[in-house]
């Protein structure tokens, strides 16, 4: 099958039992996605789908055939971090970091659907992301800056 | 926490036309399993708790796809379509404000981006968040096989937990809602014991439609979600309330009715007694909020 992740095109062969997530990490090495309950509920393993945020362990890769990928590693542009991902360093809103991709993207997604958002709208939006460590004030505060910057 | 295991092998399957999918479907074995967003299907896949030898993806049929309004015809959300889609349709957030509810509280948004209004009452939990709402709209689902196509009445739709009146061969082709009646309200409220991301302990929807003349209701409705094996209209409480003129005192009553009608089961998200109470302060939030947009009370 073809996938086109971050811009590029890759042709693999997949078992049509294997996720999206799986791909990514083992078939493309791309492991800044990361892998917490495999259930749908934790929110680690997002990625984009043609612009969409959606749980990489809930998804079949044969399911996105010739669909666009958007992968954490994808978001920087030409060595210059996403204006999110800076947020995150300069808020102090990633800890262990585990979380912190797929709430990035999370963030992406709703941010470019929602420009300037509430304080309470960015943290629905986040809902389907769980952090063990920052307590999400700083996440929030950091989403929040970069509406502005 | 569940055991998540590897899936076994299975044939996958993305026809791109009606006519290809029923085809499928017709000499498929009975382990055959419909595609949709798979928020339930490959969880539970991964549990091994279903082990389907083939899956038939939907998303590409164009049939499965439609999502549109007219007054006349109603709503007709294809069995494909996202949920994140139906919370945004102009139609639905005037005209079907308990159904914008009702789905917008599903899951999260990654959920919603994937997850469909068809799998969700496919799937047939006693907690399936559209199913009271869709209960109070008087909905229906159209279902087609290479034999042609039916409409189930929503009431009839849900046999069991995970099971529904769907026969073998036949495929969801969308949901229809009829336009909601001039001068009516409704409105769906659940209790989770987190604010998001949880499965209702008891979901409730409400629907009222008034005669503006003497200001009695012409019909109400009221639908309960995980308190009986199968979402459930609380029949005796609406036929109660019909034809009356709401007080508080009358709120009141119709919300005992409905308590004692459920038929709650004990589990870790509560006891049955608990639920039972519950159903008797959401019915009559549900009500109060209806009311109040009717204008009936403050
Ligand atoms: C983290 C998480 C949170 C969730 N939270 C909620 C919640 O708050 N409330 C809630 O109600 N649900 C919740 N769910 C369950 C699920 O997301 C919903 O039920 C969703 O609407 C299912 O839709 P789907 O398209 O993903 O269905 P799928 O998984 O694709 O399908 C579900 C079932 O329906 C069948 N099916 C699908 N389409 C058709 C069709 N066209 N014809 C015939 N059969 C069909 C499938 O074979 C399968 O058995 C949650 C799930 C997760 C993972
Ligand atoms: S790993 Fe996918 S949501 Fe937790
Ligand atoms: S920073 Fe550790 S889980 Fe969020």
């Amino acid at each position: 099958m073809k996938i086109k992740v971050n811009g590029q095109d890759y042709e693999i062969t997949v078992e049509p039992g294997r996720t999206l997530l799986d791909i990514l990490r083992y078939e493309l090495r791309l492991t800044g996605t990361k892998e917490g309950c495999g259930t749908g509920s934790c929110g680690s393993c997002t990625v984009l789908l043609d612009g969409e945020a959606v749980n990489s362990c809930l998804v079949f890769a044969i399911e996105v055939e010739g669909k666009e990928i958007t992968t954490i590693e994808g978001l920087s542009q030409q060595g210059k971090l996403h204006p999110l991902q800076q947020a995150f360093i300069d808020e102090g809103a990633v800890q262990c970091g585990f979380c912190t991709p797929g709430v990035i993207l999370t963030a992406k997604a709703f941010l470019d659907s929602n420009p300037h958002p509430t304080e309470l709208e960015i943290r629905q939006a986040i809902a389907g992301n769980l952090c063990r460590c920052t307590g999400y004030d700083k996440i929030v505060r950091a989403i929040m800056s970069a509406t502005n910057s | 926490m569940t055991s998540i295991r590897s899936i076994d092998r299975f044939e996958y399957r993305a026809p791109g036309s009606l006519d290809e999918t029923l085809d499928i479907l017709k000499t498929s074995g009975t382990d055959a399993k419909v595609l949709a967003g798979g928020t339930d299907l490959i969880l539970q896949m991964k549990q091994g708790l279903i082990r389907p030898s083939l899956v038939v993806d939907v998303k590409k049929v164009p049939e499965l796809n439609r999502l549109e309004w007219d007054e006349v015809g109603g709503l007709h959300v294809g069995a494909v379509v996202p949920l994140n889609k139906l919370a945004t349709f102009p139609a639905i957030l005037e005209r079907y404000n308990i159904l914008a509810q009702a789905c917008s509280v599903i899951g999260s948004a990654q959920v919603r981006n994937r997850g469909t209004m068809a799998g969700n009452i496919c799937n047939a939990a006693p907690s399936a968040d559209s199913a009271p709402a869709l209960l109070c709209l008087g909905a229906g689902a159209v279902v087609a096989s290479s034999n042609g196509a039916r409409s189930i009445d929503l009431n009839d739709f849900f046999v069991a937990p995970g099971e529904t009146a769907i026969g073998d061969g036949e495929l969801m082709v969308e949901i229809e809602v009829p336009t909601p009646p001039p001068h009516s309200a409704g409105c769906y409220i659940r209790h989770t014991t987190r604010e998001e991301m949880d499965i209702a302990v008891v979901g409730v929807a409400s629907f009222l439609t008034l005669s503006p003349q003497d200001k009695t209701l012409k019909e109400a409705r009221i639908a309960l979600g995980a308190v009986a094996p199968t979402p459930v209209r609380a029949h005796g409480a609406e036929a109660f309330l019909t034809g009356k003129s709401v007080t508080p005192d009358i709120i009141e009553e119709v919300a005992e009715k409905a308590a004692a009608e459920a038929n709650p089961i004990s589990d870790l998200r509560g006891s049955a007694e608990y639920r039972r109470e519950l159903v008797r302060v959401l019915v009559r939030r549900t009500l109060r909020e209806s009311c109040s947009e009717l204008g009936l009370i403050e």
